[in-house]
């Protein structure tokens, strides 16, 4: 009887945005008189951080600094419509959409300034807030001023419509064929684990992932999604069932005391590094990762235990009891 | 039966200022903070004592709010999360917590920020595993508690270098 | 990659200072006075017929002041199917003939306190016929087993096919040309989400007859359309207001909470308040589904994978929800992020007396994913090849054909597995190691559409 180290690994893909498509998501841009821009969409903010992702993204195409973006989800009188936060679909939809929103605004935005300035708008620029003339920093407008004018002396509006649809595929129901993503996001995720083969528990290390997921708008956030989906994969494998008996319901968890998550106590070390390679349809090269970081950790244990003890446990959660239950089948072989 | 049952004037400490509620005996801390007085910071994650979403201190010890029938705390002191700081006053457990992206869905957060600053006025430099410890009943679905973790220690060094506290 | 000015910095959340001090408001944080609190009766057997529902106990409380039953509900039926072209609606918003699993809303008690509500529940009288329920899905898809779903079977239904399938190339000479067979089955139990923040949802009735609905759906316009259907009123009615959620991870996506307590407040004139507690969040809300998956693969001996079958059995529970969608999903993703020359792969959708699963974050990826991965570990371990290799040597390129037929772009598999690789101190095999995802040079054939 004796703790065993061992090694695993697990690759994935991960579809980025409803399968088949058919998931449309609109945005709307406004300037109001001195230069603040609002953002309306009708997203939800699962606590990814979809609202400082969707400023950014705003203020990147609008060329204007972040506090001047105003973020506004979640009112369906004010916002126009959008499918929903799921799907790993939500910054690659709504993120799509702000920036055609943004770029309809930004257009009328130096149209306006071109008439102030004297310029052509071709000839003008947007950054940090201030309208220059390519070429001649010295001619600056500040979008502050060009908002004004367009409210009170030439009378036109600075906004922007925007809609990210990848419209809805059918699937051959002879074949299967179908298009099932809009990009793809891969990970690869390696994972040490002790198992004690005396009372079949098993401990996780250490998980070390290498996840590419396009442009990262927020790398932090992209982090967070990366700790939190490892933790909780790591639950995932090890853990958690709502029929621990499965198929029979004994057991059926109704409290924290029955149905156990990690705690800050349970962690493995935990690395990573990330790649990216921007896709050809995201927001500025955005891929989803909401929804990836739990799968990869899975098997990675599953087979780090099979590393350790040469037995493949395949029914979740990987129990004591199962890892007992198949050593011992090994021992009767 | 709690309409029927008479009701209690409880008064205590609440975030250093006296408070009463009048409430059905059997009314928990929590309801009375959320429902009675409300202060939402504290938040209802499970109501069965499992998840530390709504700890709070009561004479400066750790509590699930919860657990905690509000006529117990007459006469005592109880702090909340909106007790130790505020927008434009943030307590530096609250600064850390912000700047290392510690929150996500944010239910976790004033559970875990009260489990924090027990611990901290205890303990003003604890080791990593200490934190996790002191951690142990507050549960966060989002974050993989790392970020959690790294704003304690970053805290804990703000606070020992006589940062505001 | 080009640089960008404030996309690719980790600019702080702009709602954090809401959250570090409590501030952020979410729905449980919504109060209005006068407002009342609902509590639901739910099904104490998995499978029955309804005989009698007797509320007069509940509605003689004190404090009670309105019992909502499936009579109350205009359009009976839980349509979220229906806006992506999923029928038949399978699924009463509350159950009137009979019950199909434990913890089925039946009726709603309103109260004025959320105590006074929950001992009115527990005052209802249910008078059910209990039956045996079905349970495993494997006896589900047998000819015995009795027929839970009205079309009279047990499984959803595909364009008159009770599986969706994936056809590519050929997969019987696959496997005769290969040198190995290697199989596996692959078992998933159902997984609550555990969002720290439980369903609530609070419904005011305002003076020119809308209702503001505040909702923690992670699908706003979604919600308000299919309550719209559910309450038989146009969607100029309804006012979803939301976007601040405490954990979603997709459960929160099966507009569950909206429609009755909107009837709720419509039927008293109040405002009501449905906050679920922890126990009916792990019982009664939807779960990840189990999903049991067999493969056979047919192997050669430089590690080339030339065939894949796969049998995949989804256990939706009771009724619905998203799983008829996520199995179409896991279809694709059985096959994993490989280059495999012929695939057969068999999915099917299947009812139980359970509670109901539904979409969870990875829905039917992370099922295959460990499936997929833990196979290919298999493989590696039956030819004896190292488990870096085995996947390199498979991965799909750029260009590469996969069995959705959709050619393959956006490909980092490889580049994720050198990363990786790197990031351990793991040497990986010379015959591998300079593999990228645009290159087809490696050991598997580019398979052209």
């Amino acid at each position: 009887m004796s703790v065993m180290r061992g090694r695993g690994i697990a690759s994935a893909n991960y579809p980025t945005g409803m399968n088949l498509g058919g998931d449309p998501t609109q945005a709307l841009v406004f300037c109001q008189p001195t230069g603040t821009f609002s953002v309306k969409l009708a997203s939800t903010d699962l606590g990814q951080g979809l609202k400082t992702v969707i400023g950014q993204i705003a203020a990147e195409a609008l060329g204007v600094p972040l506090e001047s973006v105003v973020v506004d989800t979640g009112d369906t009188d004010s916002a126009p419509h959008d499918m929903g936060t799921f799907a790993s679909r939500a910054t690659h939809r709504a993120g799509n959409a702000v920036i055609m929103a943004a770029t309809e605004a930004k257009k009328v935005l130096l149209e306006v300034a071109a008439e102030e300035m004297e310029a052509a708008p071709e000839d003008l620029e947007v950054r940090d807030g201030q309208v220059s003339v390519k070429g001649t920093p010295q001619r600056t407008m500040s979008v502050f001023d060009i908002a004004l004018a367009a409210h009170f002396k030439q009378g036109r509006t600075i906004s922007g419509r925007g809609i990210y649809l990848k419209p809805k595929s059918a699937i051959d129901p002879e074949t299967g064929a179908c298009d099932p993503d809009s990009t793809e996001a891969h990970v690869t995720t390696v994972a040490d684990v002790e198992v004690d083969t005396e009372t079949g528990e098993v401990t996780v290390l250490r998980l070390a992932s290498a996840y590419e997921v396009g442009r990262q708008v927020n790398p932090q956030m992209v982090q967070g999604q990366i700790t939190g989906g490892a933790v909780m994969g790591m639950a995932h494998t090890l853990m958690e069932s709502v029929f621990p008996y499965y198929p029979a319901l004994d057991h059926h968890p109704g409290n924290f005391g029955e149905y156990v998550i990690p705690t800050a106590v349970d962690l493995p070390e935990l690395h990573h590094v990330v790649l990216e390679y921007p896709s050809s349809n995201g927001p500025y090269g955005v891929k989803g990762v909401g929804e990836m970081t739990a799968n990869s950790p899975i098997p990675a244990i599953v087979n780090a235990i099979h590393d350790a003890v040469g037995v493949f446990v395949t029914e979740l959660p990987v129990t004591p009891e199962k890892v007992l239950r198949a050593l011992r089948a090994k021992e009767q072989l | 039966m709690a309409t029927q049952l008479a009701t209690h004037i409880v008064t205590f400490q609440l975030n250093g200022r006296p408070h009463a509620v009048t409430v059905a005996p059997l009314t928990t801390l929590r309801t009375a903070l959320r429902e009675d007085l409300h202060l939402h910071a504290t938040k209802a994650g499970c109501g069965q004592g499992g998840c530390g979403s709504c700890t709070v201190l009561l004479d400066n010890e750790l509590v699930l709010s919860c657990l905690v029938p509000v006529t117990l705390v007459d006469g005592r002191s109880v702090t909340t999360l909106e007790g130790i700081g505020g927008p434009g006053r943030l307590h530096p457990l609250q600064e850390a917590f912000h700047d290392h992206f510690a929150a996500q869905c944010g239910y976790c957060t004033a559970g875990m920020i009260m489990a924090a600053k027990w611990l901290l006025d205890r303990n003003p430099n604890p080791t990593r595993a200490e934190i996790q410890m002191a951690l142990a009943g507050n549960l966060c679905r989002c974050t993989g508690y790392v970020p959690i973790i790294e704003a304690i220690e970053d805290a804990a060094r703000r606070m020992s270098k006589g940062v505001k506290r | 990659m080009k640089q960008l000015g404030i996309v690719g910095q980790s600019v702080k959340r702009s709602d954090g200072i809401g959250h570090v001090t409590g501030q952020t408001e979410y729905v449980d944080d919504v109060f209005y006075p006068g407002m009342l609190w609902l509590k639901m009766v739910r099904s104490p057997v998995s499978r029955g017929r309804i005989r009698r529902v007797d509320t007069s106990r509940a509605e003689r409380l004190p404090g009670v002041t309105a019992v909502v039953t499936a009579k109350d509900v205009p359009n009976n039926w839980y349509t979220i199917l229906c806006l992506i072209g999923i029928e038949p609606n399978d699924e009463p918003v509350l159950a009137d003939e009979e019950v199909m699993y434990e913890g089925e809303p039946i009726c709603a008690v309103v109260a004025e306190t959320e105590d006074i509500a929950r001992e009115a529940a527990s005052l209802v009288k249910l008078e059910i016929d209990e039956q045996e329920p079905v349970l495993d899905v494997e006896y589900a898809l047998t000819a015995d087993a009795p027929a839970i779903k009205k079309w009279g079977n047990n499984t959803f239904m595909y364009d008159g096919m009770n599986h969706r399938r994936l056809r590519f190339g050929d997969v019987d000479r696959g496997f005769e040309e290969a040198d190995h067979i290697v199989e596996g089955t692959y078992q998933m139990t159902p997984i609550e989400h555990v969002p720290m923040e439980t369903h609530v949802c609070v419904v005011k009735p305002e003076p020119n007859g809308r209702l503001t609905i505040h909702s923690n759906t992670q699908a706003l316009y979604f919600t308000m359309d299919n309550t719209a259907i559910i309450l038989k009123v146009p969607s100029n009615r309804l006012r979803l207001v939301g976007g601040t959620v405490g954990g979603g991870f997709g459960g929160k996506v099966d507009v569950i909470t909206e429609p009755v307590t909107s009837i709720a407040a419509m039927k008293t004139g109040r405002p009501v308040k449905w906050r679920w507690t922890r126990e009916e969040e792990f019982r009664r809300s939807s779960v990840r589904g189990a999903c049991k998956m067999e493969y056979r693969d047919g192997v050669m001996k430089d590690g080339r994978i030339v065939a894949r079958k796969v049998r995949s059995i989804h256990d939706a529970g009771a009724y619905h929800r998203h799983s008829p969608y996520g199995v179409q999903k896991n279809m694709a993703n059985l096959p994993g992020p490989y280059s495999i020359p012929n695939v057969w792969v068999d999915c099917y959708c299947v009812y139980t007396n359970r509670q109901p699963s539904s979409a969870m974050r990875g829905f039917a990826v992370t099922e295959a994913t460990f499936a997929v991965e833990v196979q290919m570990d298999k493989i590696a371990s039956v030819i004896g090849m190292d488990p870096w290799e085995i996947r390199m040597v498979n991965a799909y390129r750029n260009g590469h054909m996969r069995p959705v037929r959709k050619v393959v772009e956006d490909a980092t598999l490889l580049e994720t597995l050198k990363a990786a690789a790197q990031l351990v101190g793991h040497e990986l095999p010379a015959r591998v190691r300079d593999m990228h995802s645009d290159d087809y040079a490696g050991v598997a054939e580019p398979v052209q559409p």
